[in-house]
């Protein structure tokens, strides 16, 4: 057993710096250098990380090592992790850079911007089937989280307000979603004081909300649902459509009308527009009376680069009086209902560069580019024998008159519905096998490969499993799907064809990491493990959504 | 007229070079011609663009940019809006790196570590600067983190104060239903928000006609029990007078009080440092646990980022922050949002090390002496000035017009007048108890400039002169007619019927307007 001690790099590059603190440069010289790389940043001196410099330095040279520092950051293409878009045309581009200085919540300024996010919001309602005769209500946000907020907040002021006006208490709200859901919607719980039910998932209900739980847990303190369009999970869509049926049912039976809010982070943009919708003939949106509020992420596949959400209420009568504030500007007004105030616009105006220039054919096509390749990418992996998929977008849907025709279009209509994601694990034969073989190896291995495919536990009840998930993006063409299956083939065969005690190495490289963690944080995380709580945020290579 | 030449005639245009030759007239379909060469030649600019529902096609790229672009001109001139704190100027350098990372997502730490980092090194940054005690043991050092604005500061600073007491009067087996947070009648409307959305109950410390800012005795007098803080603003958005943070956390120490205080220096939190660096108004306090600052303001980046400290994470509930956790590294995140630009936190590291103190404290300079040079000249006009000078508040002159019995305008009409030239100089009624109080506000950020700060103050002597030429009923239609023509709000017809004229807020209560920053 060797005796491992803890080497600080910043002491070492100290220590030898102070031996020769001579040469060019000096303490004044940072206004006066040739080239960036000239300044006194570049080998005299720490760019500086815990304290504001006394003096400042030209722009060129902290834009070259700003630039340079940045160059660590990943890759965006090869994170197979993120449902963030990353890749924006060069017209949007220009559209960002130009309006970067643009702030969303100076409408008297801004008043061209302010008219476009309009535009969105009403664009989307109508794409989410608001019905005639309704007056919906909507808002651009920072992301989903903070679109979830609003929609639970106005859910809760609805509830609070029908209580009251009964004469009933107020104390106890609750709200309900599965164990599959976004870190989001457990903080919306969290903060806003109302108590999360978080009802387990299970094999059966395709790791998604199971429908007759919701019917065992309503109560009359029940706020709303949360119904998520696309597990971030396994991409299955969570059944809307029987929710609200169950939902129909309880308010017949015990008289209390719960709210659905559907979080559509990542389906609000795929559903409406894929051939197979949210599976053949079943409803997700405002087509539902249910259906309250919407919320979708215009970073994700709403095409934009990071920063925008949205959210809107089937009619003003869902969003409490109570919660709107009123700003005045040189004697006219603005209404606002947002966690954020000053905030960028420019995403609102790519969001609408998006939706005009696409158009509903042009979000067709780039989805069901994206279904396609993520059918190719599970038929490949459950080809080679040593993976299953858990999700089902690649498996035909049964249908009435047989096979379909060989000149048929093949479109994502013939298969089950759900968000280009493919989640797979290792087959049990794979791991009888091969018992010696961690899956999050794969994850590992694949790293090192550049590629980032993270690998977690399963919402609780099936904790038991672990997943490595693949999101397929717009920008994951064909040429480099064809790459990822063959560094997952590869990683696999190598691992395969190493035995147990060069594999090793694996397990040393975890204990190391442990090491370097505070004793306290490593504690508790094998208390959380014992406990077998490795939830999606805490597996490897954590994800985002 | 030079070359005269006559126009042919239709015999003649169609008369054929060769004889025998037919000419042809194709009749071409017009429909489909998505691509044109010019843009302004295509279909779609004699179209409307789509507002209510998607287009079924697409359009092409350039014609959707051209088209939106050409929208977008008309929107306003940010150099002369002088309603907002909100930086307009920066860099090309900080331009073109901002640029580069739009496609950042700041919350995927695995991704983009580096972009993770480079935050942590701007909480540590201003932590400092805010004299934030720090410490290697966990329980020791300020915390701190980045946001979208200071609302979202605002917002999870009023969380963790909440929490705290919660968790405080559990312990104590004491009722939790009713905390209450003491602040100026004055603050921004986020803290109305924040004590809205997350049911705490609002203490106001009413501002009087002499008075724009708390007053001490007042504040710690409201003090109860159930009171999960005080805030106090440094720089309020009105006169931009900082509140005596020191006297109040002096009188909550003479009276043996524990109630911690959370300062809102969303403009003054990188203005004070560096004009008044004696000023007590932070974590050399001992009841301050919190400040939150906006970096799209003061901090001199474009919008989108704001920044919040704690002084130690025992003022910080662990309940309320969600650790997540990539190959064995915590990274705990406290954040209403999530997915979100790297750009601006990257902006902000740049202006932070590129400018340095010496730099910031040459702007902020900069800044007080144009603030002075306007003050002294309004006064010489005949206004009252209702801001501090000399570096005594932000950046910022509040004035007004002096009471006479004989003018037929107010200040909302100067306004009115000043934006007929461009100007967006603001009007507000003052916050509650101050007999309606009328002020105009000009803020004065990085890019005004001594020669612009001339041409606005030739332009409200000229506005004086038209105004005071007219009587009382044309300057009330001329101020109508403006209001409808030159505002963009006047024009506004998105806001929704059923949310006008609340009732609920200070403003729907008392007729404060909120001023925007």
């Amino acid at each position: 057993m060797s005796l491992s001690r803890h080497v600080n790099p910043e002491d070492i590059i100290h220590h030898l710096q102070d031996n020769k603190k001579t040469g060019s440069g000096g303490e004044g010289g940072e206004s006066a250098h040739l080239t960036v790389y000239s300044s006194r940043y570049t080998s005299q001196r720490d760019i500086p990380k815990y304290n504001i410099p006394q003096d400042g330095c030209p722009g060129d040279t902290v834009y070259a090592m700003i630039k340079d520092e940045l160059d660590l950051d990943g890759r965006p293409n090869l994170n197979l992790a993120s449902f963030v878009n990353t890749y924006a045309d060069e017209h949007a581009s220009s559209l960002m850079a130009d309006n970067i200085a643009k702030n969303l919540a100076d409408n008297d300024e801004y008043p061209a911007m302010l008219s476009m996010s309009d535009r969105c919001v009403s664009i989307l309602a109508n794409l989410w089937g608001v019905r005639p005769g309704e007056k919906a209500v909507g808002a651009p946000t920072v992301g989903s989280s903070e679109a979830i907020h609003l929609g639970g907040l106005a859910m809760k002021r609805r509830w609070q307000e029908k209580r009251r006006k009964e004469g009933k208490g107020t104390e106890k709200p609750n709200i309900i979603m599965g164990a599959n859901a976004q870190v989001a919607l457990e903080k919306f719980a969290r903060y806003f004081e109302v108590e999360a039910r978080i009802l387990p998932v299970s094999k059966e209900s395709k790791y998604r909300l199971d429908v007759e739980k919701v019917r065992e847990n309503v109560d009359e303190n029940t706020i709303g649902v949360f119904v998520i369009l696309g597990s971030t999970y396994t991409g299955h869509y969570e059944p809307v459509e029987e929710v609200a049926r169950v939902l129909d049912e309880v308010e017949r039976e015990k008289g209390w009308d719960v709210p659905i809010h559907v979080d559509a982070a990542s389906g609000g943009f795929v559903a409406p527009f894929t051939h197979a919708g949210v599976g053949k003939g079943l409803k997700w949106n405002f087509e539902l009376a249910r259906v309250k509020s919407i919320n979708a992420s215009g970073h994700k596949y709403g095409l934009v680069t990071a920063g925008v959400g949205w959210i809107v209420f089937r009619d003003e009568s869902m969003l409490p009086k109570d919660l709107i504030f009123e700003l005045h500007y040189l004697g006219g007004t603005e209404q606002s209902f947002t966690l954020n105030f000053s905030r960028p616009g420019a995403q609102t105006i790519v969001q609408y560069y998006n939706l005009i220039h696409l158009g509903f054919n042009g979000y067709r096509e780039i989805m069901e580019n994206c279904l396609a390749n993520a059918r190719l990418l599970s038929k490949s992996l459950e080809a080679t024998g040593w993976y299953t998929c858990l999700s089902d977008i690649h498996r035909p849907v049964e249908r009435g008159n047989g096979k379909a025709t060989d000149n048929e279009e093949d479109t994502s209509a013939n298969y089950i519905a759900g968000l280009p994601v493919v989640s797979f694990r290792l087959t049990d034969d794979f791991k009888k096998e091969f018992s010696h073989i961690k899956q999050e190896w794969v994850s590992v291995l694949a790293r090192a490969r550049g590629w980032i495919i993270p690998n977690y536990a399963l919402p609780p009840n099936e904790q038991e499993t672990e997943i490595l998930r693949v999101v397929i993006r717009e920008s994951m063409s064909f040429d480099l799907l064809e790459r990822l299956v063959t560094d997952l083939v590869q990683v696999t065969q190598t691992m395969m064809d190493h035995d147990e005690i060069d594999l090793t190495i694996m397990h040393k490289q975890k204990q190391r990491r442990r090491l370097v963690e505070e004793k306290g944080k490593a504690q508790k995380e094998e208390e959380e493990a014992a406990e077998g709580k490795k939830r999606m945020e805490e597996g490897i290579h954590r994800s985002v959504c | 007229m030079v070359h005269l030449s006559t126009i042919p005639d239709e015999d003649e245009v169609n008369s054929k070079l060769v004889e025998g030759v037919k000419k042809a007239h194709l009749q071409l379909v017009n429909d489909e011609d998505s691509f044109t060469t010019s843009v302004y030649g295509s279909k779609f600019a004699a179209r409307d663009l789509p507002k209510h529902e998607m287009p079924e096609g697409e359009m092409p790229k350039e014609v959707a940019y051209r088209m939106i672009k050409d929208e977008l001109s008309l929107d306003g001139n940010p150099m002369l809006n002088l309603a907002s704190f909100v930086t307009t100027y920066m860099e090309e350098e900080a331009e073109k790196l901002m640029a580069e990372s739009f496609s950042k997502n700041f919350i995927d730490y695995e991704e983009y570590p580096q972009s993770a980092d480079i935050q942590n090194r701007c909480v540590s940054m201003i932590g400092r600067l805010f004299h934030a005690p720090v410490g290697v043991d966990s329980s020791a050092g300020a915390i701190g983190t980045s946001c979208v604005g200071s609302s979202e500061a605002i917002m999870l600073a009023v969380l963790a104060m909440k929490k705290r007491w919660k968790n405080k009067r559990l312990a104590e087996g004491k009722p939790t239903d009713k905390p209450n947070i003491v602040m100026s009648s004055a603050v921004q409307v986020c803290w109305e928000k924040a004590a809205r959305y997350f049911e705490v109950e609002e203490k106001l410390v009413y501002c009087t006609e002499e008075r724009y800012v708390i007053d001490p005795e007042e504040t710690v007098a409201l003090v109860d029990e159930n009171t999960i803080g005080i805030c106090a603003i440094l720089g309020t958005t009105y006169t931009g007078e900082y509140e005596d943070v020191k006297a109040v956390n002096d009188l909550l120490t003479k009276k043996g009080l524990s109630t911690p205080i959370h300062v809102d220096a969303a403009s003054g939190g990188f203005v004070a440092p560096f004009v008044m660096p004696d000023l007590e108004w932070d974590f050399r306090l001992e009841h301050v646990v919190s400040i939150n600052v906006s970096g799209h303001k003061y901090g001199l980046v474009y919008p989108g980022v704001g920044w919040v400290v704690w002084r130690s994470a025992e003022y910080l509930p662990s309940e309320l922050v969600f650790n997540i956790n990539y190959l064995g590294a915590d990274q705990a995140s406290f954040t209403l949002n999530f997915s979100k630009g790297a750009s601006q936190v990257i902006g902000q590291y740049y202006q932070l090390i590129r400018l340095g103190k010496h730099g910031y404290r040459a702007i902020m300079s900069n800044l007080t002496r144009v603030a002075n040079y306007l003050s002294d000249s309004l006064e010489a006009l005949g206004f009252i000035i209702m801001s501090k000078k000399n570096g005594e508040g932000l950046p910022l002159v509040a004035f007004r017009l002096t009471p006479q019995e004989n003018r037929n305008y107010d200040e909302f009409a100067l306004a009115h007048q000043l934006r007929v030239r461009g100007w967006v100089v603001p009007a507000y009624t003052m916050a509650p108890n101050t007999k309606n109080l009328k002020m105009l506000r000009v803020v004065v950020r990085e890019d005004f400039t001594r020669s612009r700060c001339d041409n606005l103050i030739t332009d409200i002597k000229l506005c004086q002169q038209v105004l005071d030429e007219m009587d009382r009923e044309s300057i009330k239609k001329q101020e109508e007619f403006i209001h409808k023509h030159h505002t963009a709000s006047g024009k506004a017809t998105h806001n929704h019927p059923k949310y006008r004229k609340e009732k609920h807020s200070l403003q729907g209560k008392t007729g404060k307007t909120h001023a925007i920053c």
